[in-house]
């Protein structure tokens, strides 16, 4: 039987450069071809540039930031972006900027925080469902399939609504969201390995199944399991931000992007500045992420 | 085909039973009550008063007691009584689900009307100025919070078009027109991701299928290129974009809880999170079962779907 895929990850699975076209003459299309693989590069280089960026931002907040994040100037009250604060300040005399780079933090760490928690326990039971097959692959899965469903965004909205607001609730809520869809990533790859003749030939020179699985399939399989990591990384950031926006992680006067959008939304009219340039933060961030991981699969994928 | 189906409803069943556990459970696991939230934070009320209005909820019951009722009255069809509103689930349900579905939908034949057409030109001007257009334009679609992109839009649209979106909400049967302008940036938002999804798709695909000897012998036939992309290739390669288009709707319905919000539009998601913010037991179960039914049967419908445009897939 097959189940469903996972909703979020699979849904962009069809890799760009994984298809090859010969249509046009071979001179035309060596050139193309070089192109191609040139702005790949160039698109993978600004990408992790952008991390680079967004990891520094946030690791050097307090350095890089004009003003501490909740230092309040009253002779610049929503003033329009300016010398003395390039990305204007809000209704507190707040400067953007500094809640911006500030904001980096919350959101990579929630993001970092979800994701790994999920790669870890759901790569855990993928490969335990994986590998050890029957009766506990088959109650592994039967609960996966209560987790997909209800749609991802849904789940997360929800979760993090019941144990109320905070930054903690976004990493559960996120974590939860994610770790199933990691155990299935996982557990595919697993099942195709697990009939391979070198593991029978491994477990034949008397390794334990722990062993085997950790040792022998585990790096075999890693690869596209990080991949998905990389893409899941910029989707947990627009949750997060999703969440902030909602008030259901990080709470005021804590500067994240998405509850800076929230408190801009009133000054909307008067000051858009103040919900311009977090946006903007969490649009350059996700793309970034996107671009690292859309590279990876090139690179990854065997028949590019 | 009619086994497989028979198998997948049961595992569907089997899944909502679990789910209904665990939402059960999680909601109790919650500190906070309905009554709490009734009485509210300043009010001084009687320790008797309060176990009164408990007993009244059915809350001093050992929650397997409880669990069972409410389960019971699901079996006989009853989604339960929303202990804020003192109306039945169903009468809420109906009464939001028109417009989720309304969005959703709406936001689906966006993207699927920029999404494909886009995806085809991608493809057939391969590595052209059009295709790194929009290649860059699908990766921002993908990259930009929904949210956001409402707030920029409004923005632009009261400076300088001096235009606002009406703020009441009104339903189709009313007032279509004024119905539909309130629906237009919603769905707009909410389908940016999924055109994107799906023009990357269908890029693919085509490229996939572009490539393939077939094409290159109708094209040897003379046969003209439009006929050729739009006859030839894009049939085939509408398989793997249907699948993807169904998955779409799954997202998509979970998207709208955000986008609900953003616009303030009366739909489940955020019926959802109001009777949580409530404390209102039957109404989240109840609700939150309704959309895991809707959900997976979406799922299964692309699958079945699928199953019926390719011939060699067999269940």
């Amino acid at each position: 039987m097959s189940t469903p895929a996972p909703p979020g990850l699979l849904a962009d699975s069809v890799g760009d450069g994984a298809l090859d076209v010969r249509r046009a003459a071979p001179g035309r299309a060596r050139w193309g071809r070089s192109v191609r693989r040139a702005t790949r590069n160039t698109l993978v280089v600004l990408g992790l540039l952008g991390a680079v960026l967004v990891v520094g931002m946030a690791i050097f907040a307090d350095r890089l930031a004009p003003r501490a994040p909740d230092d309040q100037n009253f002779d610049l009250i929503e003033s329009r972006p300016s010398a003395q604060a390039v990305f204007g300040t809000d209704r507190f005399g707040r400067d953007v900027l500094s809640r911006v780079i500030h904001g980096a933090r919350i959101s990579l760490y929630v993001a970092i925080a979800s994701i790994a928690a999920s790669m870890t326990l759901g790569g855990a039971l993928g490969l335990t469902a994986g590998y050890m097959g029957g009766a506990s692959d088959n109650a592994i899965n039967r609960v996966l399939d209560v987790f997909f469903s209800i749609p991802a965004l849904l789940l997360a909205v929800g979760i993090a609504a019941m144990r109320g607001p905070g930054v903690n609730s976004a990493v559960l809520a996120i974590a939860i969201v994610y770790t199933p869809i990691f155990a299935r990533v996982m557990r595919g790859p697993v099942l195709a390995e697990r009939a391979k003749d070198y593991v029978e030939a491994v477990r034949a020179l008397g390794a334990t199944r722990v062993a085997v699985a950790l040792k022998h399939i585990l790096p075999n399989v890693i690869s596209p399991f990080v991949v998905q990591g990389t893409v899941a990384l910029s989707q947990a950031i627009l949750i997060e931000a999703s969440l902030s926006y909602l008030g259901l992680s990080a709470q005021p006067p804590t500067p994240s992007w998405g509850n800076m959008l929230n408190e801009g939304r009133t000054y909307l009219e008067t000051a858009p500045w103040i919900s311009v340039f977090p946006g903007l933060a969490i649009m350059l961030t996700v793309l970034a992420f996107n671009l690292i991981g859309d590279g990876l699969r090139d690179i990854l994928d065997p028949s590019s | 085909m009619g086994r497989y189906v028979v198998v997948r409803l049961y595992s569907m069943a089997m899944t909502l039973l679990g789910l209904s556990v665990l939402v059960f459970l999680m909601l109790r696991l919650v500190p906070g009550t309905v009554v709490e939230q009734l009485i509210g934070a300043d009010a001084v009320v009687s320790p008797a008063m309060v176990a009164e209005l408990k007993r009244f909820f059915g809350l001093d019951q050992p929650w397997w007691r409880q669990y069972a009722a409410w389960v019971g009255g699901l079996a006989h069809g009853d989604l339960g009584t929303s202990w804020r509103t003192g109306k039945p689930v169903i009468a809420l349900i109906a009464e939001r689900l028109p417009v989720t579905i309304e969005l959703t939908a709406f936001a689906i034949g966006f993207a699927l009307l920029l999404g494909i057409p886009a995806g085809i030109v991608s493809a057939t001007q391969r590595d052209r100025a059009v295709d790194n257009v929009t290649r860059v334009g699908a990766l921002l679609g993908l990259s930009v919070p929904v949210f956001w992109q409402g707030t920029m839009l409004i923005l632009f649209l009261s400076i300088y078009l001096r235009w606002m979106p009406p703020v009441m909400w009104v339903d189709f049967l009313t007032d279509p027109r004024r119905n539909l302008t309130i629906m237009l940036l919603p769905a707009f938002c909410l389908g940016t991701a999924s055109a994107a999804n799906i023009a990357r798709t269908t890029r693919a695909c085509m490229l996939d299928v572009l490539g393939s000897e077939y094409i290159r012998t109708a094209a040897a036939k003379g046969l003209r290129p439009r006929l050729v992309v739009l006859k030839h290739a894009l049939r085939n390669a509408l398989i793997p974009i249907i699948t993807i288009v169904g998955l779409q709707i799954g997202i998509l319905l979970g998207g709208t809880v955000v986008v609900e919000e953003v616009f303030t539009l009366p739909g489940i998601g955020r019926l959802v999170l109001w009777s949580i913010y409530q404390r209102d037991y039957p109404l989240t179960q109840s609700t939150i079962l309704f959309v895991a039914v809707m959900f997976m049967s979406v799922n299964l419908a692309v699958d079945l779907l699928y199953a019926y445009l390719d011939p060699r897939i067999r269940y």
